[in-house]
């Protein structure tokens, strides 16, 4: 009797293990902005491929390039493109692929105020370096006519943890700016000029909440989840905008004549009349070469089901999905996978 | 040195060995040995990993790495001055308000509370030594912060407005904000403990100061706390050590901004909450190891911190009224 038992529960136990080898597991890591969408993303994906197991690790898009770079993950994710010099650390050179994009908005806490506040490039930069330091400066009188801006200090609050979002956001006044470009810079952390800074979207956002007279910028996402109120930028076409899923998208479809093969682009201050200025990318890093047949095949087909089925997702989460160039030439660069 | 016997070769000398181990002591003290050994060990491995790993920033620094000010990840300029001001600045402000608290509220409970509310008192002040410091974050976002900002700074500023640490701008946030948390954060410990010493003090001390003369107060501040005051010490230390190293209740109100002002309202950095902040983002190996090179620094501020403590405790106790404590 023991001895069927025995026999029964190695038969298990081996059938177990075989089924185990048979299943397809990928390990990734990176980017905290799109990890809701991605673990979305991969559990659907089981569930339409239930051999294949895709575990992402949300740790931040400089620990994704890490991982990646050490070896430990089969892919990574980053909010912002490889550098060269970060590039050249990798034996196996890295395709990036875009899967969604995201915006930046402008929050703020004028008291008297309840209008969209209008900025633009210029007092956008002023206020983050400083030297426009009163709301009731002449330049945001004039952009903002009919509003009744008060005399009061501006209280200016950024991020304080490396992220992403101030890369972007720092990226866009680089862009508009030459102060601030030598200056500051665009990075996930930078020698802010002035200013306080908060951890994570919430931090920014609750300190802008309770302190009058602040500005912040958090994650488009972050603002339309949480209902914050948010101000309206004026882009390189010289149009005042908000920040939604379709103008984020078409400053994607602005850049997207002159995407350069690899997809590293900043597509802040795009061209087009419909383009939010402060909208990026976000990647995902995947080698070039994977040796593994069956790990490749997982992954080309989990990109395929992306830029496809995955993208009527991005919207309904409050992601801008890819616009329909990007998709098409996307699909061209995963015949790069060897 | 007891190790030296074991592999020692006769036959009878092995039996002598198996006979003592199976009394017990011998286990004990091996078993004991090898745990303290590795308390060392660890310490060792993390000073040895700490300083191999900032080896980048130590050599394109140097020494200025302590002295510098500028933070400039886009530049690739590190400099440790502004966290080491903010995270000894802070810790000293906490102290400065829990520790006459703290020692106050020991000395209520210890010898002028009726038993039953002493018990429940520190019943209380167990539970908040146990409170997880983002809850204590949380707290000071929502209200420490706002209270600072609409009636602690303008009455500090109305009326010490003259001092250079009462100016500039209030935005509740800043040195202040983080100083009052943890000052919020450490004197449970300090009360806890020192307690704990007061009524270790024997009763005949009391009795004896009490037979003389003393009236209960003298009896109390001039007997029973210098004769616990090694145990209150160790209690202020051991809040220091917790105000140098807390990290998400500071970050959430110290306002991350890293340059020395010297108004407590103006906004700073801790290392610890630099370390939190930029370390999961920051690329580059001479950023990382700028980074490391901060929590090196942290480490040797504790070690300097917890040899002055000795110093301190040896230099009283020579004076003092020279019991063993």
């Amino acid at each position: 009797m023991t001895k069927w038992k025995t026999l029964i529960l190695a038969a298990a136990a081996a059938l177990s293990l075989a089924g185990m080898a048979a299943a397809q597991s990928i390990n990734a890591a990176g980017a905290t902005f799109p990890y809701v969408i991605y673990s979305k993303w991969f559990e659907e994906f089981r569930q339409a491929h239930p051999s294949i197991q895709i575990n992402y690790q949300s740790l931040g898009s400089g620990a994704g390039i890490q991982q990646l770079t050490a070896g430990t993950v089969d892919f990574g994710a980053s909010d912002m493109p490889m550098t060269d010099e970060q590039i050249a650390a990798l034996k196996v050179k890295p395709l990036h692929f875009p899967t969604v994009l995201g915006g930046i908005v402008p929050v703020y806490n004028v008291t008297g105020v309840s209008q969209d506040l209008r900025f633009t490039a210029e007092t956008l930069s002023g206020i983050y370096l400083g030297k426009i330091s009163k709301w009731n400066d002449p330049q945001l009188v004039k952009d903002n006519p009919g509003v009744k801006l008060p005399a009061d200090d501006i209280v200016v609050v950024h991020r304080s943890d490396g992220s992403g979002t101030t890369f972007v956001f720092t990226d866009y006044l680089s862009k508009v700016n030459p102060q601030w470009k030598s200056q500051a810079g665009a990075s996930t952390s930078v020698k802010w000029p002035t200013g306080t800074g908060q951890k994570g979207n919430e931090g920014v956002a609750g300190m802008v909440k309770q302190t009058p007279g602040s500005i912040g910028y958090v994650e488009l996402i972050y603002a339309s989840q949480n209902h914050l109120t948010y101000g309206m930028l004026r882009n390189s076409a010289g149009v005042f905008l908000k920040a939604d899923t379709n103008t984020v998208t078409a400053a994607a479809a602005g850049a997207a004549k002159n995407m350069p093969d690899d997809f590293r682009v900043s597509i802040t201050n795009s061209p087009g009349k419909d383009a939010y200025p402060i909208s990026s990318f976000t990647w995902l890093l995947i080698p070039s070469q994977i040796p593994d047949g069956s790990k490749k095949k997982a992954i080309v087909d989990f990109l395929n089901w992306m830029l496809t089925t995955g993208q009527k997702d991005a919207a309904g989460l409050g992601y801008a999905p890819l616009p329909k160039e990007v998709v098409t030439k996307e699909t061209k660069q995963l015949a790069l996978i060897k | 040195m007891a190790s030296s016997t074991i592999p020692a070769g006769t036959a009878t000398q092995t039996r002598g060995i198996w006979s003592r181990l199976r009394t017990g002591d011998e286990v004990a003290h091996l078993v004991t040995l090898l745990f303290a050994a590795s308390v060392v060990l660890m310490t060792l491995l993390l000073l040895i990993g700490l300083w191999t790993t900032s080896g980048p920033s130590q050599a394109k620094f140097g020494w200025k790495f302590l002295f510098s000010t500028d933070w400039d990840p886009v530049a690739g300029s590190f400099g440790a001055l502004p966290f080491i001001y903010g995270t000894i600045l802070t810790s000293v402000l906490a102290l400065a308000i829990s520790v006459p608290l703290g020692v106050a509220v020991a000395i209520f409970l210890s010898e002028l509370a009726p038993p039953r509310l002493a018990n429940a008192c520190a019943f209380l002040v167990e539970l908040l030594a146990a409170v997880p410091s983002v809850i204590y974050g949380l707290m000071a976002i929502f209200t420490v912060v706002p209270l600072l900002r609409e009636y602690g700074e303008p009455f500090l500023k109305a009326h010490f407005g003259y001092l250079p640490i009462f100016q500039g701008p209030m935005l509740g946030i800043g040195f202040l904000a983080a100083g009052l948390v943890l000052s919020i954060m450490t004197v449970p410990y300090i009360i806890a403990i020192s307690r704990e010493s007061l009524m270790a003090v024997p009763r005949d001390q009391r009795e004896a100061a009490l037979a003389l003369g003393a009236t209960h107060w003298e009896s109390t501040s001039q007997v029973v706390v210098p004769y616990a005051r090694l145990g209150i010490f160790g209690s202020v230390f051991l809040g220091l050590a917790r105000a140098l190293g807390e990290t998400m209740a500071v970050t959430m109100v110290i306002g991350n901004d890293p340059s020395i002002h010297a108004s407590l309202f103006a906004s700073g950095y801790t290392i610890a909450s630099v370390l939190a902040n930029e370390f999961t983002e920051a690329t580059g190996k001479l950023y990382q190891s700028s980074l490391v090179e901060l929590g090196l620094v942290l480490f040797l501020i504790t070690i300097i911190v917890n040899a002055l403590a000795r110093l301190l405790v040896i230099a009283t106790s020579r004076k003092g009224t020279g019991h063993s404590a």
